[in-house]
């Protein structure tokens, strides 16, 4: 009895230590801009845990939902905003039970220039600058925060007016990095180095100031007959991964 | 005013050279004759100020152009000047009539004296007006250049070969042109070329270029017949002499000219009394006798002198003589010239197989 | 159908076409003819940074404008110190980027223009007391009209479809800096695919019709004139 399940163990592990490597594949996941270098991070310790490969493109969420719209081969899509991966279940594109929240994005005040931001974020209300950069609210998740901040500050319409607009948080992020616009809306993620802010000065705006930047991953169709596909989605729910979202300043979802 | 030319230029290329140092009649046509490679345009282009010779020194008829000792070096544009190019060079977004304006309009109206009716007319092309040059054919095209350059009445009038890139049949169609417009206008020419027959037609004066340098410079007929100058030993080497015609012998369909020194008879020319014409005479249609022959079919025998000898390779001995006051070539055999011991000063007879009219 | 915010970005994108194309005329004339004449050493460097615009991504040339136009970079502290303040974010921040990146359509035809032509007639003009300036005006620019046309509609439809390049220095600043096809790829990610459309066949019609006047119009009078 105990040799026999000894040897049943043996074999079982054999069959899913040859299964590890017969399944291994690789997944194509569509990432939002802003996290791009957690993903990274949790890509290789991915690879590392399962045997899957993830292969990461960055960009906008709009361009990779019309991408997908138009045939886009993403298999997997962690979106900026929870819009997005809603859309694309109600169009049946993506897998209708597999939306989930991986991360909640925080939006930081920053500027390039030390001492120049505030911890308190009065400099809004004092001015003195000539632009200030937010992603288009139009088209990110980041933005429509920023824009919830102004406007709960009774700021909106003053500071309308200096707005210059990246089409995502990656540009917005340039825009105030050079020194072009002297402070912006981006996001925590972006300047946070160990769990710090290195350079420049910044406000981290409280939670309740606007509403939680939800960002979902989904399932597409396309990936669901790869085995890749459902264990990146699991693998985001791991303690490593949860630890690696949390190291880059975002929120991590309530369980 | 003293009509002079002086023309003096040093340049230094690499792989060229041009040094130049020449007085030039302020009238007539002066051929500068010389192979490609001679400088003969390079000259040209520096007296138009086309190119910079670093060193130069330029008047013509008393309107001084460079002068490098004082700094002084005149733009082409203001220069009074008429270029012909190799190529007509007429402007291909102008009408004919639109290129012979455009330097009318930019000279002063005192100094557009010019008869362009007149011009148009000997050059034969007062129909073309309208036409642009792509319609034209090359030797209306030439034409049109000349006629353009003319208008504007420069004080000296240049010619880069304006006939090389024709063929023979537009040559022969632009060249009487040439000889016209040069008895007709005064005003001084010069004129590239290396066409031998081009010079026999239209040079009054003649200058040899060789390698960036003068090796001849002078009257026609004298120039032609230097026998330190390659021309007189080539197997075309022929003299040029103006003639004036005198009679008609209708009977025997000849004329009879006149030349400084005696007279010629030619196959019959329709030709008034008292045209100029221009006339030459291959040297090696000229032979020598040291008595007047007295039974001869060759018509024209001419007492002459002796005035230089050169023996040259392949048997032949080069004879300059003088004719009244032309001089002569005549291509004779070394045996010849030592059998009947030709030596310079000797008074002989020269008798003229063929003579050919050049206008 | 075209909002009126639509409307507003076309008429600015002919604006900033019109004034970059002007600009690059007045400008890139001497330079493609300093090209076209000179035997000079520097003729080569000058023709490789000309050309740049052509090959570089022009999101990388955005890029680099915006490090070089802020108040850290090169251009940024030459034009903060004769007061104009850094241009990125601005309407003539927007003019400059595009004059950057279209100079090489309005050089390189006219420059091709000026070479086919020669020496030639130049030197014809100039016998015919027509000084440099003169000969310029009298024969260089009806000889080259071909390429002047070229120039002048490749310039102001490359700047007309021009993207990264203003993405990026523009900062999308509503009757600033916002044209045409910032704000269709702003419709695109929005997905507002219906506004995208209708704006992207007006541009599409619009540099359609003018590249067809440019090939079939102009083909009539080629750049290839021979002096005969």
């Amino acid at each position: 009895m105990l040799l026999t399940t000894f040897s049943r163990a043996v074999i079982l592990s054999v069959l899913l230590l040859a299964g590890q490597t017969s399944w291994s594949a690789s997944v194509l996941v569509a990432v939002a801009a802003n996290f791009s270098k957690p993903m990274t991070e949790i890509a290789a310790e991915f690879e590392k845990a399962t045997g899957h490969t993830a292969k990461l493109s960055f960009g906008s969420t709009g361009k990779f939902v019309s991408q997908l719209e138009h045939g886009g081969p993403f298999e997997v899509l962690l979106s900026a905003d929870g819009k997005a991966p809603q859309r694309l279940v109600e169009s049946g594109l993506a897998v209708g039970n597999s939306q989930f929240t991986f991360a909640i994005g925080r939006l930081v005040l920053w500027s390039a220039k030390p001492g120049y931001v505030d911890d308190q974020g009065k400099i809004l209300a004092t001015g003195g600058f000539k632009h200030i950069a937010l992603a288009d609210p139009k088209l990110a998740p980041y933005g429509v925060a920023a824009v919830e901040v102004l406007k709960k500050q009774g700021l909106f319409e003053k500071l309308q007016p200096l707005f210059v607009q990246g089409e995502n948080i990656a540009q917005t992020f340039q825009f105030v990095s050079t020194g072009n616009a002297p402070l912006g809306f981006i996001a925590l993620s972006q300047v946070i180095e160990n769990g710090k802010i290195a350079k420049g000065s910044s406000w981290i705006i409280p939670r309740d100031e606007y509403s939680p930047i939800r960002q979902d991953a989904v399932l597409m169709k396309k990936g669901a007959e790869n085995p890749a596909a459902p264990a990146l989605l699991d693998y985001l729910k791991s303690a490593p991964a949860l630890a690696i979202i949390e190291k880059y300043g975002y929120d991590l979802p309530k369980k | 005013m003293t009509q002079l030319i002086t023309v003096n230029f040093r340049l230094n290329y690499a792989e060229f050279q041009l040094d130049v140092n020449l007085q030039l009649p302020g009238s007539g046509v002066t051929v500068l004759f010389g192979h490609s490679g001679s400088g003969k345009t390079t000259l040209l282009r520096c007296i138009a100020g086309l190119q910079h010779a670093p060193q130069g020194f330029l008047e013509i008829n008393g309107n001084l152009w460079q002068d490098s000792g004082q700094g002084l070096f005149l733009p082409t544009h203001k220069r009074s000047l008429g270029y012909v190019f190799q190529e007509a060079n007429l402007f291909p977004h102008l009408t004919v009539a639109g290129n012979l304006r455009f330097g009318l309009k930019r000279i002063p109206k005192s100094s557009n004296t010019v008869d362009l009716q007149h011009i148009l007319e000997l050059l034969g092309i007062d129909h073309l007006l309208k036409r642009k040059p792509d319609c034209l054919s090359g030797g209306e095209r030439q034409r049109v250049a000349i006629a353009r350059a003319l208008a504007l009445n420069p004080e000296i009038l240049l010619m880069d070969e304006p006939l090389a890139s024709l063929d023979f049949k537009r040559k022969q169609e632009i060249l009487p042109f040439l000889s016209r417009l040069n008895q007709e206008l005064n005003i001084p020419v010069l004129y590239v070329t290396h066409s031998q027959q081009e010079v026999a037609q239209l040079a009054d004066n003649l200058v040899i270029m060789a390698d960036g340098k003068t090796i001849a410079s002078g009257p026609l007929s004298e120039t032609l017949s230097r026998l330190d100058v390659p021309l007189a030993h080539d197997r075309e080497a022929a003299s040029v002499w103006p003639v004036t015609v005198v009679e008609h012998e209708a009977d025997y369909e000849l004329t009879r000219v006149a030349f400084a020194g005696g007279m010629l008879s030619l196959p019959l020319v329709a030709a008034a009394i008292g045209t100029p014409l221009r006339v030459q005479i291959y040297a090696r249609d000229v032979s020598i006798a040291l008595e007047a022959p007295t039974a001869t079919s060759i018509l024209n025998v001419l007492p002459a002198t002796i005035t230089g000898i050169t023996d040259d390779q392949g048997g032949l001995t080069v004879v300059r003589l003088q004719v009244g006051t032309q001089a002569l070539m005549s291509h004779i055999t070394r045996k010849s010239a030592l059998l009947l011991n030709f030596q310079i000063g000797m008074a002989v007879y020269v008798q003229i197989k063929g003579v050919s009219i050049l206008n | 159908m075209l909002t009126s915010a639509d409307l507003d970005t076309l008429l600015l994108t002919f604006k900033v076409a019109s004034i970059s194309t002007a600009l690059m005329m007045v400008f890139g004339t001497p330079l493609a003819w300093w090209l076209a004449r000179t035997d000079s050493a520097w003729k080569g460097i000058i023709n490789a940074v000309v050309a740049l615009p052509l090959v570089l991504p022009p999101t990388v040339l955005g890029f680099y404008l915006l490090v070089m136009m802020g108040p850290v970079g090169v251009i940024g502290e030459f034009t903060t110190w004769l007061g104009l303040g850094t241009l990125p974010f601005t309407f003539a921040g927007l003019v400059v980027a595009s004059v950057l990146y279209s100079i090489p359509f309005v050089v390189q035809p006219l420059q091709a223009a000026f070479t086919t032509i020669g020496k030639l007639p130049l030197e014809a003009a100039a016998t015919l007391r027509a000084s440099p300036l003169d000969t310029f005006f009298s024969v260089v620019v009806p000889l080259a009209k071909p390429g002047f046309l070229t120039a002048i509609i490749l310039g102001f439809t490359h700047t007309v479809g021009e993207f990264g390049v203003v993405l990026m220095v523009g900062g999308n600043i509503p009757d600033k800096t916002r044209v045409v096809s910032v704000q269709i790829y702003n419709h695109v990610e929005a997905m507002e695919y219906s506004e995208a459309h209708w704006l992207a066949g007006v541009l599409l019609v619009f540099s359609f019709v003018v590249l067809l006047v440019l090939y079939t119009v102009l083909k009539t009078q080629p750049v290839t004139h021979q002096l005969k």
